[in-house]
C-alpha cells in the first residue's frame, strides 16, 4: 500500500469518518490529505481522542477543589494530599479490544492505565477494575470473563501492583458488549509531577520503551464505532501487552524523572506516537519534527503510516533538556529498553514526518486538535416510569435472602479476586470484598481508600438519578471506612450517541454526576467515554462508572464492615420507605426490572456520610457497612459473613419484604459497643435500634432463622460452580 | 545483621522483604542481579517477582544469572540463603534446593491466606515456631504446585527437609504431599511458595510471618 498518495473520500469512510468530517479535513488543509495524513486526522478526530459528541456534556462537571492539581484533560487527575504528597489516579476502558480478545485487551487496559498514571511521575500502588459482562446462560460468558480476569491478573500481578477492588456485574444488554473498565492510583511528590506539555524549541524528542510492531493500528477508531457480526475479523487491532517490560519502564522513567532531564512526558497510549507527538507538541503551542526511520521497530519494512497509527504497548515519548540525552541512555540502558531520539521541537505550529528521506506527512496542529467537529448530538430524556408497589409478599425473607446472595449479582467475587495479587506491597489494609479497599501510604500512618461504583439499572431507569446515586455509593463506601472523600473519576460508558434516546442517558448521567459531585464536594478529576458500545444495534445498559479516592489521616482507625464481636447493637442510619423500584430485589424475585429507582438527595448523604465517617474515626462503632443493592438484609448478611458473627434483628414497621429489601439510599448499618454515644452524637441522623450481633445464625424476629455457615455456602458458591461446570 | 536482597528485572516483592527484615532488625542492601560481588552479608534473600518475566520457565533464566553463581558459592559456604515465591523457583532451578515448581491445578494464579503447617523446626530460619504449628500466611502465584520424583521426596522426607506444608481444606496449588518449603542438606538454605514477608504487620492482616525473619536473624 503507498500510503503516501493522496486520500479519497472513501477512504475516510473506511477510517471512519463522516462525509461531512473529510470535507471539514479539506478545507481546513486547502488540499487533499495524502493517506498517512488523513490515518492521523482520523484517530485525533475519532470519538476516543476528541471526545466531540460528549465534551459539550462534560463541561458542566465541577473539576477543580482547593485540593485539586490536575484536573482532566492530563493523563491522570492529581490531588494533593498534605505533607508533600499527591494521589493521581485515572480510569479508563478496554471495552471492544476485551470482547474480541479478552485476555490480551484486558491485560493492555491494565498497562494503559498504569502508564497513565506513572507517566505524571507516580508509582502505582493500587488497581481496581469494574466489569459488565452478558448473561451467564450467553454462550460467551464464561470464556469472556475468564479471560477478562486472567488478563487482569496477569499483567498487575507480574508488574507487581496489589489489585484491591472493583465491582462485576452481569445483564444480557452487555451479551454483545462486555465492559473492562481500569482504575489505578498512584502516589508522587507534589513538586515532581510531570506533564506533555513541550518547551524548548530545538529539544530533543526521545522514544522510550518497547519496540513499535504492526499490532493495534487504528485501536482508537475501533472504539468508536459499534460492532457488528464480524468483530472477530478486528481481531488484529488488539495490541499485545507485556508486564515485565512495563515494569522495566516504570522503573526507568521513574530514574530518569529523578535525575530532573525531562521537560515533558506523554505515554504511547489510543493513537500511539500519534497523539503523543501531537499532544505533546500542541499542549506547547510549538511544532515537532519527526524521522521514523529512527523508531525502533519490531518488523522491517513498517510504513511511516503504520509506525504512526500503530498501539504496541510499552512506549513513552519524552521531550529532554538539551544535553541530557547520554544520561537518559545511560539508564535506559541499565534497565535494556531502547531510547532513541527520533525528533525535535520546532515552532513550525507543524508536525513534518521523515520516513527514509521523503516527507510522508507535513499537517498544521491547530485543525488537529482544535478543529474538531464538536456536535451537539440530539438528545431526548428519559421518559419517567412509575413507583413499583410493593405488592403481597411472594416468599418467606430468608428464602430471598439466600436467592440474592447466590445471584450473580449478589454473589461472592471471590473467584475473581483470589486471581489477584491484592497484597503485594504490605499496605493492604481493607482486602477486597467490603466497602472500600484501604492502602496505607508506606509506613503510614496516612492511607487511601479507594472505591468504584455504578448501578446501571438506575441509570437506565432515571439517568439523572443513576448518575448521581453511582458517586453517592461511592460516597458512602468512603464514609464506611472513615475516609474523607477527595475526588472523583468516571468511565462514561454508552451506547451509540446518534441515537437520541442513548444521548440522553448521557446527558441525564452527567448532569447527575455532576449535581451529586458537587454538593459532596468531590470534583471529578479525570475519566474517559466510551461510547458506540453496541453490537448489532442492542446497546449496553448505561453504565457510567464511578471511581473515587479518600484521605485516612490513621490507617490503624479505618473502618471495616466485618461484625466480627458479639453483643454490639446493631443500628441502622437513615430512612427506609421500602422502595423497590429497580432494585436487585424486584429482578431476581419479583422478575421484573420495572419501577422508578429509589431518589437520591445529596444533601442527606453529605449528612449521613459526615456522621458515620466521625464515628469511625472516633472509634464509636466497631462495623458500618453501606446499604446498596439488596438493602438491609443483605447488607447485614454481608457483614455477617465478613466477621463470621451472627445476629438478631427486629425490622422496622411496613410490608416485611419491602423494608428488608428496598434500596432506599443514604443509609449505613452500624455496629457498636455504645449506643448511648451513638445516640447522643446523631444530630438529628435518623437511627433505628435493629437488634444485637451474636451466635452463628442470622434471625430475623418473625421470619426465622438461617445458619451463617448456610448464607456462606449459597454466596461464596455461585461463582465457582458457574465457572466450574463445563 | 545484614541481608542482601537480589534484585532481577521483573522483581517486585523486594520492598516486602527489606521491611520484613527491617522490622525484624536486619539491614537490608538490594543487589542488582548484574553484580558479580556480592556485598558482605549473614543472609541473603531471593524475593518474590517475576524474574526475567517468567517467560521460558519460572526462575530458569535468574538462575543462570551472574549473581547467583556468587549466591551458590556463598550458600556452600554456609551462609543463610531465604527464596520466597519467585525466589523458591529460583532456588529450584538452581538447584539449591530439589524439586520443581509447575503450574496451579487450577491453572490460575491464587492469592489468598493459607494454612501452613510447621514441619521442621531445626532450621535457623523456623527455630521459634513449633512442630505442628499452623501459621496464617498469604500465597501469592500461579506456579507454585512442588513435584519430585519418588526418590527426591523420599530423600527430603528422611532428611526430615520438608520445612512446610500446606495444611487447608481447599488445595491451594496441587503440590505433591502439600509441599509448601523445603531446606537444604545443611538447613541453611530456605525456600517456600508463601509469602511470611507478607504476614508481619497487624494492620495488614496475620503477624505469624514474622517470627521467621527474627529467627534468621538471632541465627546470622
Amino acid at each position: 500500500m503507498d500510503t503516501t498518495r493522496p486520500a479519497t473520500a472513501r477512504d475516510a469512510a473506511e477510517f471512519g469518518l463522516k462525509p461531512d468530517e473529510w470535507q471539514r479535513i479539506v478545507a481546513s488543509l486547502d488540499r487533499v490529505p495524502n493517506l498517512t495524513e488523513l490515518g492521523i486526522f482520523s484517530v485525533m478526530w475519532s470519538e476516543h481522542c476528541s471526545y466531540k459528541s460528549s465534551k459539550k456534556h462534560l463541561m458542566g462537571l465541577p473539576t477543580s477543589g482547593p485540593r485539586v492539581i490536575h484536573g482532566p484533560g492530563e493523563n491522570a487527575g492529581v490531588v494533593d494530599i498534605g505533607n508533600g504528597d499527591a494521589v493521581v489516579f485515572k480510569i479508563e476502558s478496554h471495552n471492544h479490544p476485551s470482547f474480541i480478545e479478552p485476555y490480551q485487551g484486558a491485560a493492555t487496559g491494565v498497562g494503559g492505565i498504569m502508564r497513565d498514571v506513572f507517566t505524571m511521575g507516580a508509582r502505582p500502588i493500587a488497581n481496581l477494575n469494574a466489569l459488565r459482562f452478558g448473561d451467564p446462560s450467553h454462550p460467551r460468558t464464561k470464556s469472556l470473563m475468564a479471560g477478562v480476569v486472567a488478563g487482569i491478573g496477569g499483567y498487575g500481578n507480574s508488574f507487581g501492583v496489589p489489585t484491591v477492588g472493583g465491582e462485576t456485574q452481569f445483564h444480557r444488554a452487555y451479551n454483545g458488549n462486555i465492559l473492562v473498565n481500569a482504575m489505578c492510583v498512584g502516589i508522587a511528590r507534589t513538586d515532581r509531577i510531570f506533564t506533555a506539555a513541550a518547551s524548548g524549541i530545538g529539544s530533543t524528542v526521545m522514544y522510550l520503551g518497547a519496540k513499535t510492531g504492526r499490532d493495534g493500528i487504528h485501536g482508537a477508531t475501533m472504539a468508536s464505532a459499534e460492532f457488528t457480526e464480524d468483530a472477530d475479523a478486528k481481531r488484529p487491532t488488539v495490541q499485545v501487552g507485556d508486564p515485565f517490560t512495563e515494569k522495566l519502564l516504570l522503573e526507568a522513567c521513574l530514574e530518569l524523572m529523578a535525575t530532573g532531564a525531562i521537560i515533558a512526558i506523554q505515554d504511547m497510549g489510543a493513537a500511539g506516537l500519534t497523539s503523543s507527538s501531537v499532544e505533546m507538541a500542541g499542549k506547547g503551542g510549538l511544532g515537532i519534527s519527526l524521522d521514523l526511520s529512527s523508531v525502533p521497530t519490531r518488523e522491517a519494512g513498517m510504513t511511516g503510516y503504520e509506525i504512526m497509527l500503530s498501539e504496541s504497548q510499552e512506549r513513552m515519548l519524552v521531550i529532554l533538556k538539551p544535553g541530557r540525552e547520554a544520561e537518559a541512555q545511560a539508564i535506559f540502558g541499565k534497565w535494556e529498553l531502547d531510547c532513541v531520539a527520533i525528533g525535535t521541537i520546532t515552532d513550525t505550529g507543524r508536525i513534518v514526518l521523515h520516513h527514509g528521506g521523503v516527507t510522508v506527512c507535513d499537517l498544521p496542529l491547530e485543525p488537529l486538535i482544535h478543529q474538531a467537529p464538536l456536535y451537539d448530538r440530539p438528545w431526548v430524556p428519559t421518559p419517567p416510569r412509575a413507583v413499583l408497589e410493593a405488592g403481597v409478599q411472594p416468599e418467606p425473607l430468608l428464602a430471598s435472602l439466600t436467592k440474592l446472595l447466590s445471584s450473580p449479582d449478589g454473589a461472592s467475587k471471590r473467584w475473581i479476586w483470589e486471581q489477584y495479587d491484592h497484597l503485594i506491597g504490605g499496605n493492604t489494609i481493607r482486602r477486597p470484598g467490603g466497602d472500600a479497599a484501604v492502602v496505607r501510604l508506606d509506613d503510614g500512618p496516612k492511607g487511601l481508600a479507594i472505591t468504584t461504583d455504578c448501578n446501571p439499572h438506575y441509570c437506565l431507569a432515571d439517568p439523572v438519578l443513576g448518575g448521581m446515586q453511582a458517586v453517592a455509593e461511592c460516597y458512602r463506601n468512603l464514609s464506611a471506612v472513615g475516609a474523607e472523600p477527595l475526588a472523583l473519576t468516571d468511565n462514561l460508558n454508552f451506547g451509540n450517541p446518534e441515537r437520541p434516546e442513548i444521548m440522553g442517558q448521557i446527558v441525564g448521567c452527567l448532569q447527575g454526576i455532576g449535581q451529586a459531585a458537587l454538593v459532596l464536594g468531590t470534583p471529578i478529576v479525570s475519566g474517559n467515554v466510551s461510547l458506540y458500545n453496541e453490537t448489532s444495534g442492542q446497546a449496553i445498559l448505561p453504565t457510567p462508572v464511578v471511581g473515587a479516592v479518600g484521605l485516612l489521616p490513621d490507617v490503624a482507625v479505618a473502618g471495616t464492615s466485618a461484625l466480627s464481636a458479639p453483643g454490639l447493637t446493631l443500628m441502622l442510619v437513615g430512612k427506609t420507605s421500602g422502595w423497590l423500584g429497580a432494585s436487585a430485589y424486584a429482578r431476581t424475585i419479583l422478575g421484573t426490572e420495572d419501577g422508578a429507582p429509589p431518589p437520591v438527595d445529596p444533601q442527606v448523604e453529605l449528612r449521613h456520610g459526615t456522621f458515620v465517617r466521625s464515628l469511625v474515626r472516633d472509634q464509636l462503632i466497631a462495623a458500618a457497612h453501606d446499604l446498596a443493592e439488596g438493602g438491609l438484609l443483605v447488607a447485614l448478611a454481608e457483614m455477617c459473613l465478613a466477621g463470621g458473627m451472627g445476629a438478631s434483628i427486629a425490622l422496622p414497621d411496613g410490608p416485611a419484604h419491602a423494608i428488608a429489601f428496598g434500596e432506599d439510599q443514604g443509609r449505613y448499618l452500624i455496629a457498636t459497643a455504645a449506643p448511648d454515644a451513638v445516640i447522643a452524637r446523631c444530630n438529628g441522623v435518623p437511627l433505628v435500634r435493629l437488634g444485637t450481633s451474636g451466635g452463628d445464625a442470622l434471625t430475623v424476629t418473625g421470619h426465622g432463622s438461617t445458619s451463617v455457615a448456610a448464607l456462606r455456602a449459597a454466596h461464596d458458591g455461585w461463582l465457582p460452580a458457574f465457572m466450574d461446570a463445563g | 545483621m545484614r541481608a542482601a536482597i537480589v534484585v532481577f528485572p521483573g522483581t517486585n516483592r523486594e520492598r516486602d522483604a527489606a521491611r520484613a527484615l527491617a522490622r525484624a532488625g536486619a539491614t537490608p542492601v538490594m543487589v542488582w542481579h548484574k553484580d558479580t560481588d556480592l556485598p558482605p552479608a549473614d543472609l541473603i534473600v531471593l524475593p518474590g517477582g517475576f524474574a526475567f518475566g517468567d517467560y521460558l520457565r519460572t526462575g530458569a533464566i535468574a538462575a543462570h544469572s551472574p549473581v547467583m553463581r556468587e549466591v551458590v558459592a556463598a550458600a556452600g559456604r554456609g551462609v543463610l540463603v531465604l527464596g520466597m515465591c519467585n525466589g523458591f523457583q529460583i532456588l529450584c532451578e538452581a538447584g539449591l534446593l530439589p524439586g520443581v515448581l509447575m503450574r496451579n491445578t487450577s491453572l490460575k494464579f491464587v492469592c489468598r491466606s493459607v494454612t501452613l503447617e510447621v514441619a521442621a523446626t531445626d532450621t535457623p530460619f523456623t527455630r521459634r515456631y513449633t512442630v505442628g504449628q499452623t501459621l496464617d500466611v498469604p500465597v501469592a502465584h500461579g506456579e507454585g504446585n512442588w513435584q519430585g520424583d519418588d526418590a527426591t521426596v523420599a530423600a527430603l522426607e528422611a532428611g526430615n527437609r520438608i520445612i512446610f506444608r500446606y495444611a487447608d481444606a481447599r488445595t491451594v496449588n496441587g503440590s505433591l504431599g502439600e509441599i509448601a518449603g523445603s531446606c537444604s542438606v545443611n538447613r541453611r538454605v530456605l525456600g517456600l511458595m508463601p509469602h511470611p514477608e507478607n504476614a508481619v504487620d497487624p494492620l495488614t492482616g496475620s503477624t505469624d510471618g514474622a517470627a521467621l525473619f527474627q529467627a534468621a536473624v538471632e541465627a546470622a
